[in-house]
């Protein structure tokens, strides 16, 4: 399995660490709200076929990504920065 | 008279085998069932055994998309044991080995279940104190365990090295002397033929497209075989639960489906009689009765529905076999496959009625459903045949999670990747 760095280029699925369900959105830290907490901590959508997902190029240039991947084929689409400074581009 | 026994092999080979009859029948899905179970594999298998066996409903089919036992109950590494810490799991797997114990006889298919026991290996004092604490908290609730010295383990297993000059010292180990393994495909025989002599249809090829509603309430399924009714439909399908949840319209549940890996080698003389964990990483390995060595380590650890992995996780395994087991360089792999586990949020798994009306779930094995078979369709069938959970599974919930009352094991958190 390969996943293409903007920076660095195509490598290996080993020098990436998976940060797993990148459609999970966040409640900001002062919320209140505990059913919008339990969700984002516990609760998954788990597609068969494309996912979001943050993976971070922790064995080369640390950047973390944002990766469409396809979990019946493993095939990535895409993998951009998660900071969209740069347009997800270097 | 047993079908299976002694005699019956007697009378048959001389009567030239021709009265054997297939385990189970090939029907026809009827047009209306009391309970339909999605999922012909272990899990599924045992569920609709107990419920012709303890609850007498027999009007029940097992609906399988592949063949009888394609899924996990195939690919998994045969361990057996109720080594668990926590008091919910450790009743739960105590009573499922309990099961075991008596299944071949149960059943009249031999499993082949051999207790030939599993060992924790620790290497370090802190891991033997942690392990001495899980072995206390199993003998209070009635679970064997004793704790092993590296001299008694050499004795066990002279192949290992427990020598100060070891990669990684063995300061001792956990036992449990009435864990060990079962021959995987004769569990979803047995209990297939089991079910299917007590009345249930068994379906195979026969995908499940969509759920039949009728307001809230699940009253059937749609299939690539047509529709099928009944009056309560139950989900036991493991590593394919978001899958098939989400076309009952759940899409967000605590589970997420990850690629777990198995390997098996050459054919070699008897080196090893117990199941044997490595404690510096995450490693198992037993050695089954035809001579190979079974195997296997951490899951891939990304979300997968493709039963095969990558190679890193294959280059880990090896690795820690050969960290343990430096003997065994040139032992070749024969074969090694992927299955998906549906890992959820805690490391327990969830046998509950419900999310919707009409529907029972099954869930949450992470990669060790398999030592629990025969207890999961045992408390499956029970919490369908009776609308309430048995006190087995009453801690094994759906909404656990939001409550706040998870059964977290290794204290991880909700990551199932570490499970």
């Amino acid at each position: 399995m390969l996943i293409t760095c903007p920076y660095c280029g195509p490598r290996d699925v080993s020098e990436f660490t998976y940060q797993g369900d990148g459609n999970r959105q966040r409640p900001a830290p002062n919320s209140q709200n505990l059913d919008a907490w339990n969700e984002y901590v516990y609760d998954r959508l788990n597609p068969a076929g494309d996912h979001n997902e943050i993976w971070q190029h922790s064995g080369g240039c640390r950047i973390h990504l944002r990766v469409v991947r396809n979990t019946l084929t493993h095939a990535v689409s895409s993998a951009v920065a998660v900071r969209g400074h740069h347009g997800g581009k270097p | 008279m047993a079908e299976y026994s002694a005699f019956a092999l007697l009378r048959n080979a001389l009567s030239g085998n021709k009265d054997w009859k297939p385990a189970w029948r090939k029907p026809e899905p009827k047009a209306s069932y009391d309970v339909i179970v999605i999922g012909g594999g272990g899990h599924g298998l045992s569920t609709a055994y107990y419920l012709a066996k303890e609850h007498g409903i027999t009007n029940v089919a097992v609906l399988e998309k592949g063949w009888l036992g394609s899924g996990n109950v195939g690919r998994n590494t045969t361990a057996v044991r109720s080594n668990y810490l926590l008091p919910p799991n450790t009743r739960f797997y105590e009573h499922s080995m309990k099961l075991w114990e008596n299944l071949s006889h149960d059943l009249n298919y031999n499993v082949m279940f051999s207790q030939r026991g599993c060992l924790n290996l620790a290497h370090s004092p802190a891991q033997l104190d942690d392990y001495a604490r899980r072995g206390n908290s199993m003998r209070h609730q009635g679970v064997d365990a004793e704790l092993m010295t590296p001299a008694e383990i050499k004795r066990l297993m002279p192949m290992i090295d427990v020598s100060d000059t070891a990669r990684f010292p063995v300061y001792g180990g956990l036992m449990q002397p009435r864990a060990g393994t079962a021959r995987h495909d004769a569990v979803a025989w047995g209990y297939a033929r089991g079910a299917d002599r007590r009345g249930v249809d068994i379906v195979e090829n026969c995908e499940v497209t969509g759920f039949i509603r009728d307001g809230d309430k699940i009253v059937g399924v749609s299939t690539s075989r047509g529709e099928i009714r009944a009056k309560k439909v139950a989900v036991a399908v493991a590593g394919s639960t978001g899958r098939v949840m989400q076309l009952a319209g759940i899409d967000r549940l605590p589970i997420e489906s990850h690629v777990l890996q198995a390997f098996v080698s050459e054919s070699l003389k008897p080196v090893l009689d117990t199941v044997v964990t490595f404690g510096m990483g995450h490693f198992y390995i037993s050695q089954s009765d035809k001579g190979g060595l079974v195997y296997g380590g951490d899951i891939d650890g990304y979300n997968s529905y493709a039963q095969r992995g990558n190679l890193p996780i294959v280059e880990d395994v090896m690795a820690e076999m050969l960290a343990l087991f430096p003997s065994l360089a040139s032992v070749r792999m024969l074969r090694s496959w992927g299955g998906v586990c549906d890992m959820s949020m805690d490391g327990s798994p969830i046998i509950t009625k419900g999310p919707l009306p009409g529907m029972y779930l099954n869930c949450g094995w992470c990669y060790g459903g398999f030592k629990a078979t025969p207890a999961s369709g045992f408390c499956f069938a029970h919490t369908i045949a009776r609308d309430e959970p048995h006190d087995l599974n009453a801690a094994f919930t759906l909404d656990r999670f939001h409550r706040g009352i998870l059964i977290d094991e290794k204290g991880q958190g909700a990551t199932p990747r570490l499970h």
